[in-house]
């Protein structure tokens, strides 16, 4: 499914805050319809990357060119333009929680111009269904929904304006396994199907394993290695080591191996 | 009636092209075969998709048919997911409107404020039965905690507090010397001032004012431990959010209020004073003598009786608004809105009561 066409690419990336420097001469590339899962140790920048990428924080340093726009040269209007083209999912949903979720799924779809009120209300719904969520979840409050729900309402959201790339931030963070089995199963389905470019950032080994279809490490300030998952296990580094070869991977990389085969 | 209904879609079809395609399929009827042929498109936007399977199932719906040609593997691929997904509503009782949904709401309402009304004597009687066992083992007492918000509600608050009796004299005493100079009886602005001041307007606009100060700041501090579970976190551990949260709160207001109030029946008196002394040339001395001579030492008693009543509203208010924020931040600034509505209206109405209690006992 991936091609060869570069969706992402970062070079050279520097990003300081005050005299501490979390990313330094980092350089990632990502393809279109492939699902890049982003690892590495807290505190290594994973999520300062995605919102750099995401246009939310500014590097200090470097060039990062987003479907062939350069994110940091553009204007107004083409950062505008370009906003419509991704979707970002975050943590805990970030929905905005004076909204039901079918308004909240909406929010997005105001910003196209001529769309009826009619035809949006329609199109929350399926973003809603797509994602998973039961019909009357719509008409809920995010507050009365489970954190898996909110999780897939704020995929929903993200998906609303159909991107070409989405960045989702710790999906499967605080969910129960199979929950986060099922988000694994959604985000590849959608990825798959919807020829979707996914850019995540995650801990969670299984999620690795049953959903990505590339893995980048983050250490020593930098993407340390790119590749599949039987790379890792080649890389002689003492982290990625530990990462890939500790008795949780083992057990990830027993049950998630038949999954990631049938996907 | 339509003529042919066919539409050729090319290139990316994308979110933004779907008023155009939704204007073209609107009136399309069931009556005649309809077709959409997609050999030319590339790529389809799912929601594209979205809309041309809606009004398949719409034609559907009327006996017709639409078809959906040519199109690639990606793009059939495209159809396929959105087709599985399509929304099915459940059928649900929708909410009642009308007449019905009005009684429903106004049902609910009234629950709700019947429900609020209890949890407020909930949390007076937790109070009531904390502060005994307090007096029973008084080393449970927080008192470090206790000093804090005495400090915080009571002695933050004489700036304000003092202020605004200092002008609320001020005001009285202008327009009280306004309305009896026609009936030459200046003189007796002294009597209003200390009477109105000392029984009713110090402690009332004192309770006003911590009322907003302190009840939306007992709200936000308990809300927000709440929502962060710190208070399920401390009865895990051991510790009596009662007697650790609730107990210094309200006793540091049952505490500092009557001394507010009486720091507001000073400044209210200096600011009358002044402006007697300014405006009628009523000097400091005489002003003292009236004072002692006409204004009855009752009237501060009637005043300071309503004190701890006042603080006691102020803080259960505060704290049970506190205790019923959920896990979201926007029910946070609600219910600190509501506790400083319901607290004001408590206190008004409670200042109310005990004015028509007074006249009754005479005093």
């Amino acid at each position: 499914m991936s091609g060869t066409e570069t969706v992402i690419e970062v070079r050279d990336l520097r990003m300081q805050f005050g005299r501490h420097v979390v990313h330094d001469g980092l350089d990632l590339d990502v393809r279109r319809g492939e699902i890049l899962g982003v690892v590495g140790g807290s505190g290594t920048g994973k999520s300062v990357l995605l919102r750099a990428i995401a246009g939310l924080e500014r590097p200090t340093a470097g060039r990062i060119s987003l479907l062939g726009t350069d994110v940091l040269a553009g204007d107004e209007a083409a950062r505008e333009a370009l906003s419509s083209r991704i979707g970002v999912m975050f943590q805990d949903g970030a929905l905005f929680s004076s909204l039901t979720v079918a308004e909240n799924v909406e929010v997005p779809l105001r910003s196209v111009a001529g769309l009826s009120a009619e035809t949006r209300a329609g199109l929350a719904r399926f973003r809603i269904s797509l994602s998973g969520l039961p019909w009357n979840a719509g008409d809920k409050y995010p507050s009365e929904l489970s954190g898996g729900m909110r999780k897939r309402a704020g995929l929903a959201r993200a998906l609303a304006r159909d991107p070409e790339i989405v960045f989702l931030d710790e999906p499967t963070a605080g969910l129960d396994p199979i929950g986060a089995a099922a988000f694994d199963e959604l985000i590849r389905d959608l990825s798959h199907s919807l020829g979707l470019t996914v850019f995540l950032v995650t801990h969670d080994l299984d999620t690795l394993y049953a959903a990505c279809d590339r893995i980048a490490v983050l250490a020593e300030k930098r993407v340390l290695v790119t590749g599949t998952l039987d790379d890792m296990l080649e890389v002689d580094h003492p982290w990625v080591q530990e990462y890939f070869r500790g008795p949780r991977a083992r057990a990830a990389r027993q049950e998630g191996a038949p999954r990631a085969g049938m996907g | 009636m339509a003529g042919e209904q066919r539409l050729r879609l090319a290139g990316e079809v994308r979110l933004s092209d779907l008023p155009e395609i939704e204007r073209r399929l609107a009136d399309w009827s069931a009556d005649a075969p309809a077709e959409i042929d997609l050999s030319g498109a590339e790529r389809l936007d799912t929601s594209v998709a979205w809309a041309l399977l809606s009004a398949s199932e719409r034609l559907e719906v009327g006996g017709g048919r639409l078809a959906l040609s040519g199109a690639n593997d990606a793009v059939a691929r495209i159809v396929d997911t959105v087709r599985e997904s399509m929304p099915r509503p459940e059928t649900e009782p929708s909410p009642a409107r009308g007449l019905k949904g009005w009684l429903e709401r106004l049902g609910r309402e009234v629950v709700e404020t019947a429900q609020a009304a209890l949890a407020f004597t909930g949390v007076l009687g937790l109070f009531v039965a904390r502060l005994g066992r307090c007096v029973i083992h008084p080393s449970e007492l927080r008192l470090t905690a206790l000093v804090h918000h005495c400090h915080d509600s009571g002695v933050r608050a004489v700036p304000i507090v003092a202020l605004m009796a200092f002008l609320i004299g001020v005001v009285l005493a202008f327009q009280g010397a306004a309305q009896l100079r026609p009936f030459g009886a200046e003189v007796f602005v002294v009597e209003l001032i200390a009477i109105s001041i000392l029984r009713e307007l110090g402690i009332l606009l004192t309770a006003i004012i911590v009322a907003g100060r302190t009840a939306s700041a007992y709200t936000a501090a308990i809300g927000s431990m709440k929502m962060r579970q710190e208070i399920d976190a401390m009865r895990t551990l051991g510790i009596d959010p009662g007697q650790a949260l609730i107990v210094p709160r309200i006793l540091a207001l049952v505490l500092m209020l009557p001394i507010l109030g009486l720091v507001a029946n000073l400044a209210g008196l200096f600011g009358g004073g002044l402006m007697a002394w300014l405006e009628l040339g009523i000097s400091p001395a005489m002003f003292v003598t009236r004072l002692i001579e006409g204004a009855d030492v009752s009237n501060l008693t009637v005043g300071m009786i309503k004190a701890p009543v006042f603080a006691l509203l102020i803080g259960v208010i505060g704290c049970e608004a506190g205790l019923r924020v959920g896990d979201n931040a926007e029910s946070l600034g609600r219910m600190t809105s509501a506790a400083v509505v319901a607290a004001l209206f408590a206190v008004i109405l409670a200042a109310a009561l005990f004015s028509v209690f007074f006249e009754r006992v005479g005093m």
